[in-house]
């Protein structure tokens, strides 16, 4: 087992305790940080996401993160709304992102059928074999809550349908990003972020 | 597809489960936590703490089985109940919980629910109305946890969800007064109106007795999720079973692939 606790950015925003009691539960601690030589030493990085993309992207920036997170090279995820920073910008507050990844997260429109925020679980359709998929089976069903999405793209590792598909887990190179919880996603949840850890 | 939800709500007093019959003569059927397991073994899909006594007697509550919660489910879950600021509110989802869901204090502030959602986000914004079928309209209702303090709101329910909506509330859970705790079904005629002008989620509360009045709730008034608490507490439905039922009738349902593993 890796030493050393789990880096999970300080982007703003309540309720981290859900993700580090899941961490716990796979045998890794945790550390809520905004602390640049701690996230830079840290075997694994997650960006949790609650709250809005400005706001989160004001946080990074304060503090330089926005910098230094596009230079980690080891496995970064980024979790909901931390998923969304990772690309280019959000339709929210007209928010530029880290840009990591090409793409512009939309608001769903809210359609007789089709509520606003999306919450609930929905299904995981893998479009690519990946580690963060292994275990995982076609049609597996994952925890979302959130009112903005990415579209579909070459980095988009699983897709989910709510009135046309969206990107639910992509992957660029060390970044990674789930728009859905893995913390609150069952065992599901936990098989992907267990297959984090071990990337 | 998103799935339709099945949500045990469970009323918490003094640590412990408690559920009454139209909200009197509370009986006690269990600790938190063991409630929660047997919960997310059986394929609960969220879960709903309601700290039934927290509002009105206006007091400040112990709220460290949040925490405890939170350590041992890995699914999504709302605490209710005793929320009137967002310091409350802070302190619940610091404590791990996924959601707030809030109701009297909304009605005495409304503003609250617009400082909750531009601090936390809509997605964990949860409104709760109780609502009371009266002269062919529904009228909202407050304190309700409290006979002695239970009033009417003089609100129309219809233009209090419009308005929960507009002020940025993420969830509307809608509990249904007249149908609450006599087992005969959900209010759907309240649930269609309810629904039509709805755009977020909405969940409904009060009147589950049988497998088929979940299924006629989620085919005729389109909601969400359906809450539910003694017919799940008293052994009276299974969730595992329910599900199965469901998904047998063509409800979006999420099954468990192994129900012995989660």
């Amino acid at each position: 087992m890796a030493s050393g606790p789990v880096a999970l950015v300080d982007a703003g925003g309540a309720n981290i305790a859900s993700l580090k009691f899941a961490l716990a539960r796979l045998g890794r601690e945790s550390l809520f940080t905004r602390d640049e030589t701690i996230i830079r030493g840290a075997t694994h990085v997650i960006i949790p996401g609650v709250g809005a993309a400005a706001d989160a992207m004001a946080r990074l920036e304060a503090t330089g993160l926005d910098r230094l997170i596009p230079t980690l090279r080891q496995p970064v995820l980024g979790i909901c709304l931390g998923m969304q920073l990772l690309f280019e910008g959000s339709d929210e507050d007209h928010a530029r992102c880290l840009g990591l990844l090409s793409g512009q997260a939309r608001r769903f429109i809210p359609a007789p059928g089709r509520p606003v925020p999306q919450m609930g679980w929905n299904a995981l359709h893998p479009r690519e074999p990946h580690p963060l998929l292994a275990g995982v089976g076609d049609q597996a069903y994952v925890y979302f809550v959130h009112s903005y999405a990415l579209p579909v793209c070459a980095h988009t590792l699983a897709c989910a349908d709510y009135g046309g598909e969206f990107a639910a887990l992509v992957a660029r190179e060390n970044f990674h990003g789930a728009q859905f919880h893995p913390e609150r996603s069952g065992p599901v949840g936990e098989r992907i972020l267990k297959n984090f850890l071990d990337l | 597809m998103l799935t339709r939800r099945i949500i045990p709500c469970l009323d918490v007093r003094e640590g412990r489960v408690v559920k009454g019959v139209q909200f009197r003569n509370h009986e006690d059927v269990g600790g938190i936590l063991e409630l929660a397991r047997r919960y997310r073994e059986r394929g609960a899909d969220e879960l709903v703490f309601y700290d039934i006594t927290a509002s009105p007697e206006g007091r400040q509550v112990d709220r460290s089985w949040v925490n405890r919660v939170a350590e041992v489910l890995d699914l999504p879950f709302c605490v209710a109940g005793g929320i009137r600021s967002v310091a409350d509110a802070e302190e619940v989802l610091n404590l791990g919980a996924d959601k707030i869901s809030i109701n009297s204090p909304a009605l005495a502030d409304p503003g609250l629910i617009d400082r909750l959602s531009r601090r936390f986000g809509a997605q964990c914004v949860v409104i709760g109305i109780d609502s009371l079928a009266m002269d062919d309209d529904w009228q909202v209702y407050q304190y309700t946890g409290d006979p002695d303090r239970t009033q009417a709101a003089r609100r129309r329910t219809l233009d209090w969800v419009r308005e929960v909506q507009d002020r940025g509330a993420g969830e509307i859970v809608l509990n249904c007064m007249n149908s609450d705790g006599v087992r005969q079904g959900y209010d759907i005629d309240q649930l269609v109106r309810v629904r039509e002008c709805c755009t977020v989620p909405l969940i409904a509360s009060g009147g589950a007795g049988t497998e088929r009045h979940f299924l006629d709730v989620f085919e005729q008034a389109d909601v969400d999720g359906a809450l539910a608490a003694s017919v799940f507490h008293k052994g009276l439905i299974d969730i595992l079973a329910l599900k199965r039922w469901l998904a047998e009738r063509g409800v979006a349902i999420r099954l468990l692939e192994d129900p012995a593993d989660g």
